[in-house]
């Protein structure tokens, strides 16, 4: 068998033109886990004992890796477990990168669940082969197979010495019954030799010497480039074009107009004029040399500004309530005194390095597309959706993604190619700009918050209401959809850790104007930075340290049955047992941040100060503390951050800590940066120069990660980094300037 | 026609000479390691050397490299084991590693330039590269090891 690894664009088109994954893995409908596929004696490999694994006679090992890598480093650790609980040696294991195929569960890589969702999967694929492995060696030497032990690829009988490797193996082993689930004898964890051992991820060193292939890098023989122009105002039409000057441009051959979408929009192409060219740069230039003339409809009158004041005007006004606890109402007239105070984050792009791109090829029928996608079978449907065909006749290869943050789960960027290859008969690469990218992004909502609190004499909260008003995600989905959906409302708001009787969380309507979509942490981003902000004020209000005061707030240890209460609480789609509300949990992250950090020897010295925030997300409990330093101009750096992370069993510790840190940045960029605004129904920034991001200078200088040794089920960590610095920085700049900074972007206030 | 160097390879290009070079090395020379970020010469993901000095390809045309010498990632090492490739895998630097073909190209001509950076000097010279997953802390790190400075 030939290894098959994204690593080079004459290995995609070798793959693509044999389509070695549909005749390798195509065989029957398969389950997830340790299910067994019937076998197939033309199949590429002699053995394939689950979805996720195939094993040859020369000891080969495939493992196939069903989930997108953006960084996380999940395409190499998921095959690990599935590695560690098969005894197979890492140096013998290929990976294969799936396409998008529903027998692999789903694919969907966002929400920080890839280990939550198949850890137990990959254990169960790899314990079963490995048991399969040993009775087969029993069985060829005549001995129990209770005293066959397989270790790294060697099945070994000891009374006898008898070895045998993996390879000589495979073909009785194929013959065996698979074993029941109760039959499987998982490793303890003493006997791991991958999980929690940090091997370097497969993709290092071809990502340090130019090798790995990205969408942007995929080819396909044959191929034409494309750029599209779309309409400047989201849901405007094309009325008319001229491309005389564009077809001018050499290297152009053709153009090419793209309908527009039908509401709601979901993934469906936005619509517009691509140019053809048969180079990248060719097909840029011919599309700024377009001349369109847009419908630009109903949205024309989007302002950033007008928008801004209507949800803080919603904000202040009572809304719909989706978790009411006791009598906020009674509690606050009852109260000793009363704070509140308003909160603003912008709209925000996701700016991956790496602009959305896609291959595709329509031909006989079919689809074939290479693409940055995080989720195949996504880019199945919205595909077949678009060309009215079958989504099993789209088969979606995945590369790897140059950063993903969310904006790649919305495959838009795929639908075009596979539009306009079925329109001009070629393959067809539609490269975005950044340009591009910031204009059409599915954009993280701006949202208005709005905090009331009523304390008693010592200053503690008896009554606590957050109010949040932002447009919904559920717009992508449902053109009318104005409310936040139960996911986005579980996302800090009626899910408040607080041991505070009396507590109200209200959500009002917003209608959207652009694509609205999720970005790393989604809306904890903005119901953390109210929340966490808000709190840190009723504590210097109080005249009390902010660590003792959050820890006083989030209250004794218990576990917290929102559900009981009667909040609708989505848990991200957990059970509540396997997953509590645990403020002991939410305790403990704290008060290791507060000793990591040294926060009770560090007092704050003018202009120099630590701030402090913690929030459960993604089932993970996360508290940061950040040092700030703000000079007589204003400006702002960040020597130090210290992150405590407990996102239960850890199976892969580097990659929890490369994802602690890069949240940190993240949450820098959020904080100090981002905005996105519109004028007329425009996006106002271009590129880089006006929508600012966290370069090195601006970023953390040291981020400092500590993981909870766990033995919970284990959570989540792409995403529950980001929520807690933004207010941990807005905080810690109240303690070192006496300036409370309520509206991001920070740069935009005048701090001293 | 345009004659330039390309990773030792002599090369020519007869297209538009207002091609920026990234177009040519990604989309002509079928190089794809030097990365599209902006187009602008604001993120650095498409940094090379001309002449052992670190340029934007993606604003740089194809007429301002006639007779240059142009290495790109790929030529930056015969088994892409420069000290600085090394000292990147060393710390685990890339999560999805878009952006790194140009941050170690950055680095490794700061290297050139002063050899013993601190960290003043290497917020400078990295500042305009971008990396969106934030692995700037390793980076700054993996650079102290390739000069053999203390972190």
């Amino acid at each position: 068998m030939e290894p098959t690894t994204i690593t080079s664009p004459e290995r995609v088109q070798n793959v693509s033109r044999r389509g070695f994954l549909e005749t390798l893995f195509g065989a029957g409908a398969l389950i997830l886990g340790a299910q067994v596929v019937p076998q197939d004696a033309q199949a590429a490999v002699a053995w394939q004992p689950s979805v996720y694994l195939g094993l040859d006679t020369n000891g080969a090992i495939t493992i196939v890796t069903h989930r997108s890598e953006m960084g996380t480093g999940i395409r190499s650790v998921l095959p690990m477990v599935a590695a560690d609980e098969l005894e197979a040696d890492w140096k013998l294991v290929k990976l294969e990168q799936a396409i998008g195929d529903e027998k692999y569960g789903s694919q969907n890589t966002d929400g920080s669940c890839s280990i939550r969702d198949f850890y137990d999967a990959m254990r169960e694929a790899g314990a079963s082969a490995r048991l399969m492995l040993e009775r087969a060696a029993a069985q060829k030497w005549g001995v129990p197979a209770s005293e066959c032990k397989a270790s790294l690829s060697v099945v070994t009988h000891a009374k006898s010495g008898k070895k045998a490797g993996y390879g000589e193996l495979v073909t009785l082993a194929s013959q065996q019954k698979a074993p029941a689930k109760s039959e499987l004898k998982f490793k303890s964890a003493a006997e791991f030799r991958y999980i929690g051992k940090d091997l370097p991820m497969v993709d290092r060193d071809d990502l340090c010497r130019g090798k790995g292939t990205f969408g942007m890098d995929a080819k396909m023989p044959g191929m034409v480039y494309a750029s599209v122009l779309r309409s400047p105002v989201y849901g405007g039409t094309l009325k008319s074009f001229d491309d005389a000057e564009a077809k001018n441009v050499k290297g152009v051959s053709q153009t090419a107009v793209i309908p527009p979408f039908k509401a709601p929009h979901m993934f469906q192409a936005l619509g517009g004029v691509a140019v053809i060219a048969d180079n990248t740069w060719s097909a840029m230039q011919g599309r700024k040399k377009l001349k369109a003339e847009w419908d630009a409809g109903v949205h024309s009158s989007y302002d950033s500004d007008v928008y801004k004041k209507e949800l803080m005007d919603a904000a202040r006004k009572p809304q719909k309530a989706f978790r009411n606890q006791g009598d906020f109402n009674g509690a606050l007239a009852k109260a000793a005194k009363t704070h509140e105070a308003d909160y603003y984050v912008p709209l925000l792009a996701h700016a991956a390095m790496e602009p959305p791109a896609a291959v595709a090829e329509f031909k006989d029928g079919k689809v074939t597309t290479w693409t940055a996608t995080q989720n195949p079978q996504a880019v199945q449907e919205a595909v077949a959706g678009a060309l009215g065909i079958d989504k099993k006749n789209v088969i979606c290869h995945v590369t790897l993604l140059g950063g993903g943050f969310g904006r790649k789960s919305k495959p838009d960027y795929v639908v075009e190619a596979a539009l306009l290859s079925k329109q001009i008969g070629k393959p067809v690469k539609v490269v975005w700009s950044r340009e591009e990218d910031l204009q059409f992004d599915y954009y993280h909502a701006v949202a208005a918050m709005h905090c009331k609190a009523g304390v008693d004499a010592k200053g503690k909260p008896t009554a606590w209401l957050h109010r949040s008003v932002f447009p919904t995600i559920g717009s992508t989905f449902d053109a009318r959809a104005e409310y936040g959906q139960e996911f986005e409302l579980g996302m800090g708001l009626v899910d408040l850790p607080f041991d505070i009787p009396n507590l109200r969380a209200e959500n009002g309507p917003a209608k959207n104007h652009v694509r609205i979509g999720w970005m790393r942490a989604v809306a904890n981003i903005y119901h953390a930075f109210a929340t966490h902000s808000f709190v840190d004020e009723l504590a210097h209000a109080a005249g009390r340290d902010p660590v003792e005061y959050l820890l006083d707030v989030v209250g004794p240890a218990r576990k917290i049955d929102l559900k009981a209460q009667g909040v609708a609480y989505w848990n991200n789609g957990q059970p509540i047992d396997k997953y509590p509300l645990d403020t002991g949990r939410l305790r403990h992250v704290i008060e290791v941040v507060a000793e990591k950090s040294g926060w009770a020897k560090k007092k704050p010295s003018k202009g120099r100060a630590l701030g402090i925030a913690a929030h459960r997300s993604f089932l993970t409990y996360v508290a940061t503390v950040v040092e700030v330093e703000v000079d007589s101009n204003g400006r702002v750096r960040i020597p130090e951050v210290h992150m405590v992370v407990d996102a239960g069993q850890v199976i892969h510790p580097d990659r929890v800590r490369s994802q602690m840190e890069g949240a940190a940045v993240f949450g820098t960029s959020i904080a100090m940066m981002g905005e996105i605004t519109a004028k007329e129904g425009k996006i106002v920034q271009r590129n880089f120069n006006d929508y600012l991001v966290a370069r090195m200078p601006e970023a953390p200088l040291k981020t400092h990660v500590h993981i909870v040794a766990s033995n919970e089920a284990p959570a989540g960590v792409g995403e529950p980094g980001v929520p807690p610095v933004a207010p941990a920085i807005a905080n810690a700049i109240f303690r070192a300037t006496g300036k409370r900074v309520r509206e991001l972007p920070i740069r935009k206030q005048k701090l001293v | 026609m345009i004659k330039l160097t390309l990773n030792g390879a002599a090369r020519q290009f007869d297209g538009d000479p207002e091609m920026p070079l990234l177009w040519f090395v990604r989309d002509i020379a079928d190089l794809s390691g030097t990365k599209f970020g902006c187009g602008a010469g604001l993120c650095g993901a498409c940094t090379v050397h001309i002449d052992g000095a670190a340029a934007r390809s993606c604003v740089t045309p194809m007429s301002a490299v006639a007779g240059k010498k142009v290495t790109t990632i790929e030529g930056l090492s015969p088994t892409g084991d420069h000290p600085v490739q090394k000292a990147w895998m060393q710390v685990n630097v890339p999560q999805c590693g878009y952006c790194q073909s140009g941050q170690i190209m950055q680095a490794v001509a700061l290297l050139k330039q002063k050899a013993k950076p601190n960290d003043a000097d290497i917020d400078s010279a990295m500042q305009g590269n971008i990396c969106r997953c934030g692995t700037y802390q390793r980076i700054r790190e993996a650079i102290k090891i390739a000069a053999g400075v203390k972190a």
